[in-house]
């Protein structure tokens, strides 16, 4: 199981006296989903990182400011690129499960 | 838009995380549980738990301390902790002769298994070439004032050879119950940038 993680470099996470900081549960779920599905071997980390690297590096080359706080934004992005380009997941399905989620009354979208 | 979004904390990257989320775990390629149990292990079970944890027993253990200080790996691979193959640990005791402080000159090598993920500043060249030659300058920026008589001694890790600092037992923890003292050793002082 690979417990190493990037500390530094564009593709570092952001981290808080070394622990990971996560700005909402969402941020958690992406890296726990991309980190899981690694360990058991339906991605591989490098696959994963080099999806991150090229959105990190694409949104770098626009945007200088507050990466920090965007970071699991990309992560997510490079998550949902790679499911796609593997065909585990697919598009169509994926944007009728978000209708579905935000067609949701109140109360159910925890 | 607004007046879609279901709940105010939702925002368009939560939907689309829990709508993979839900995908995935429909294709029996991930549950929830493995999901939460990823989450856990780096943020707790890989942390600096482990190492407090082991400090402690050797401050109310004297004969693990003794072997603790005699060979680190050794007592150490009695917990078995996740990820723990320290291929040598050194444990370096702080005494009122004595501060140890660590450091990895070359990259970052840091015992994790025992400490977690490493703070940003140790990877920083100020930190890694400073400590080394004006370590009590260093110290004192980390609020750690040492009287003259205490020597400082600065430990260079390596692939090889991981060190962690064994900190004083603070007077002020006589009396507490054993089970609250853990959370009284910060990483910082297992590191040498901090007193207890």
């Amino acid at each position: 199981m690979n417990e190493e993680l990037e500390l530094e470099g564009p593709i570092a996470p952001p981290l808080a006296n070394g622990e990971l900081l996560f700005d909402a549960p969402w941020q958690g779920r992406v890296f726990g989903m991309a980190r899981a599905l690694a360990d058991q071997g339906a991605i591989t980390w490098d696959d994963f990182r080099v999806e991150l690297i090229a959105v990190i590096g694409a949104w770098d080359a626009q945007s200088e400011d507050a990466r920090v706080y965007h970071y699991y934004d990309r992560f997510l992005q490079a998550l949902e690129t790679l499911l796609v380009k593997r065909g585990m997941v697919a598009e169509g399905e994926l944007r009728a499960q978000v209708d579905a989620i935000e067609a949701r009354p109140h109360g159910h979208d925890h | 838009m607004a007046e879609h979004r279901p709940h105010p904390a939702s925002t368009p990257q939560s939907i689309r995380a829990e709508a993979i989320e839900i995908l995935l775990i429909e294709r029996g390629l991930l549950s929830e549980s493995v999901i939460d149990d990823v989450i856990v292990r780096f943020n707790e079970r890989v942390g600096p738990m482990n190492g407090a944890r082991v400090v402690v027993r050797a401050w109310t253990d004297p004969e693990f301390k003794t072997r603790l200080l005699a060979d680190g790996s050794a007592a150490v691979a009695e917990y078995d902790f996740e990820g723990g193959q320290v291929d040598k640990l050194v444990v370096v005791e702080n005494t009122e002769a004595v501060h140890n402080v660590v450091v990895c000159t070359l990259c970052s090598c840091y015992p994790w298994s025992l400490l977690g993920l490493p703070p940003r500043w140790y990877k920083d060249p100020a930190y890694r070439s400073r400590i080394v030659r004006e370590p009590r300058a260093v110290l004192e920026e980390f609020g750690v004032s040492l009287a003259e008589s205490t020597s400082v001694q600065v430990w260079d890790s390596s692939a090889e050879v991981r060190y962690l600092v064994l900190p004083q037992r603070p007077t002020s923890s006589i009396g507490l119950d054993e089970a609250d003292l853990p959370a009284l050793v910060t990483r910082d002082s297992m590191i040498g940038v901090a007193l207890l």
